[in-house]
């Protein structure tokens, strides 16, 4: 577990090296620029575009640095050859591999509580400005807590995204890696058309094909939950909960599969 | 030296910029362009950013309405406004300012609208089969129905239909009522619009409504006017040349000005609007009585 925690800091501090917490900075004058010349330009709707705005640009952010970082965790390692050094001393590659992991999560974890804080904070700041009238007309307070479910389905989703970005490179060159991932991420955005392609087709065969492909791909369309919280719908605890039970199942069979083909590779 | 030589190439940049803005633009053949129509599509391709296109699509809707309806262009096409709606509606179907406020735009008669109460329909009821109990759009379509088909009946029925919604004000039912009773009445519509002046939440509503009020006014105010022109010609034999005649015979005792402050004008013996007063279209005043 210690030695799993080393990998993970490592990793994350190696992040921090790499400016990725930069992206920080471009969030916070997106979102700011946005409050004032949203409110300019939309007619009254500056809350709820500024709670989209947001919404989107946090997965957003979120899914370019699990793809992009995701994909070179175990690449750059190989690359620049201090996987010797490192698989010398006493580390398992299970270890190594969910210690990668860990440490790109802990990233977005961290990335993500600064976005939302200052997501957060404009949208007080906005909910403090407006006149009461205004906000009379609004489905739902500026700073609804509820918009946190969203946030933590996106974190869910994103975590499963770099288990697959960290899956495919183990064994792939990081385009391919890069590639592979957006497409799954893609393809698991149109699974309910995959559900109901019998409606479409007439062979069996494709049908029953697609109806296997949409039970083993990837759903990420059902961390989806940013149209219903800005609206003020409900998502129910229970669909939170099922929803993240999925994620992590899919995540550990993700981990697994990247430890055994990680551990048949050969670096001679 | 670096710093020297990109000081340098900014100002470069910045004053090349500058250069293009005074030279002539390039024609160009269409005013804008929709690469995507059908919203089918774009909800597909949209992959979880459904409702930050939706925004795109109602700010470019905002912009594409304010552009051409301040463009001076002799045609005014609007020709874009209600795809992007449907987009917009589309992809965010609980838009519902896009609705509401979409309505007014696609009604409103040439040159501030494209004058397609049909589309304002259509559109109405698109957000009324996703929401079948929104007070806000029944009244909408009410209105619709009230002040550009002239359809009072229709308009009354969606009255109706609203304030038997639950959170509708309690002045709709009257509203309804008085509709069906008085339809075409200067009187009711003032009492509609006063009533949306005084209870919607959103500003660009209400000033919507405030504009609406002071057309009414300037219908009352004409009205009065081309009293006073007859008078005058009655008294004279001929008609006035201006209002300075009318303010000599001591029937005037200034300018007459319409309630935006602008002077009124003479028209063929009847007092009219400035051309450039924003009250501009007005209703036709042969049916508010």
């Amino acid at each position: 577990m210690r030695t799993l925690g080393y990998v993970a800091v490592n990793v994350f501090r190696e992040s921090v090296r790499d400016k990725v917490l930069y992206n920080l900075v471009v969030f916070a004058v997106l979102l700011m620029a946005a409050s004032y010349l949203i409110g300019q330009l939309t007619a009254g709707q500056d809350i709820k575009i500024i709670k989209d705005l947001g919404l989107a640009a946090i997965a957003t952010f979120g899914l370019m640095i699990a793809v992009f970082i995701g994909i070179g965790l175990v690449w750059k390692e190989v690359e620049r050859r201090s996987i010797y050094g490192l698989l010398s001393k006493p580390i398992s590659r299970a270890q190594f591999i969910v210690g990668k992991y860990a440490g790109l999560v802990l990233t977005l974890a961290v990335n993500m509580a600064v976005m939302v804080g200052a997501w957060y904070a404009v949208l007080g700041y906005m909910g403090a400005t407006v006149s009461p009238a205004a906000r009379a007309a609004w489905v739902a307070p500026a700073t609804d807590p509820t918009m946190l479910k969203a946030v933590i389905l996106i974190f869910v989703e994103l975590m499963l995204v770099t288990a697959v970005a960290l899956f495919f490179s183990t064994f792939s060159s990081p385009f391919l890696s890069a590639g592979l991932t957006v497409g799954l991420w893609v393809i698991g955005h149109f699974n309910a058309d995959l559900r109901n392609f019998e409606a479409v087709v007439e062979s069996p065969a494709a049908a029953w094909l697609a109806r296997g492909l949409y039970y083993l791909l990837p759903n990420f369309s059902a961390f989806d939950v940013k149209y219903q919280v800005v609206h003020a719908l409900p998502v129910p605890v229970a669909y939170l909960a099922s929803t993240a039970a999925y994620g992590a199942a899919y995540i550990a069979l993700l981990l697994v599969a990247a430890v055994a083909v990680f551990s048949r590779r050969d670096f001679k | 030296m670096t710093t020297v030589a990109l000081a340098a190439l900014l100002s470069a940049v910045v004053g090349l910029q500058i250069l293009r803005e005074g030279s002539a633009p390039l024609q160009s053949g269409e005013a804008g362009l929709l690469y995507v129509r059908s919203p089918e599509a774009m909800k597909r391709m949209a992959l979880s950013y459904g409702p930050l296109l939706a925004d795109l699509y109602w700010i470019r809707a905002i912009q594409h309405y304010g552009d051409t309806r301040r463009s001076t262009e002799a045609v005014k096409s609007y020709a874009l406004l209600y795809p992007l709606l449907d987009l917009t509606t589309s992809l965010d179907p609980l838009f519902n300012v896009a609705y509401t406020f979409g309505a007014i735009f696609l009604a409103e008669p040439a040159p501030g609208g494209p004058g397609r109460p049909d589309q304002a329909i259509l559109l109405l009821q698109k957000g009324l089969k996703v929401q079948p109990d929104n007070w806000r759009l029944l009244q909408s379509l009410g209105f619709v129905y009230y002040w550009w088909h002239e359809d009072y009946r229709t308009a009354a029925y969606w009255f109706d239909q609203a304030a038997k919604r639950p959170g509708a004000p309690i002045w709709m039912a009257p509203l309804a009522a008085v509709t069906l009773a008085q339809g075409g009445n200067r009187a009711a519509s003032r009492q509609m619009w006063q009533h949306v002046a005084q209870t919607e939440s959103d500003e660009w509503f209400r000033n919507e409504a405030a504009r609406r009020l002071r057309q009414l006014d300037a219908l009352d105010q004409m009205d009065a006017l081309n009293r006073l022109l007859a008078e005058y010609r009655s008294r004279t034999g001929g008609p006035a040349a201006g209002w300075p005649d009318l303010v000599r015979a001591g029937l005037l005792r200034g300018m007459p000005l319409d309630p935006n402050g602008l002077p009124y004008r003479i028209e063929g013996d009847a007092a009219a609007l400035d051309p450039a007063s924003r009250l501009l279209p007005l209703p036709n005043p042969a049916r508010l009585r």
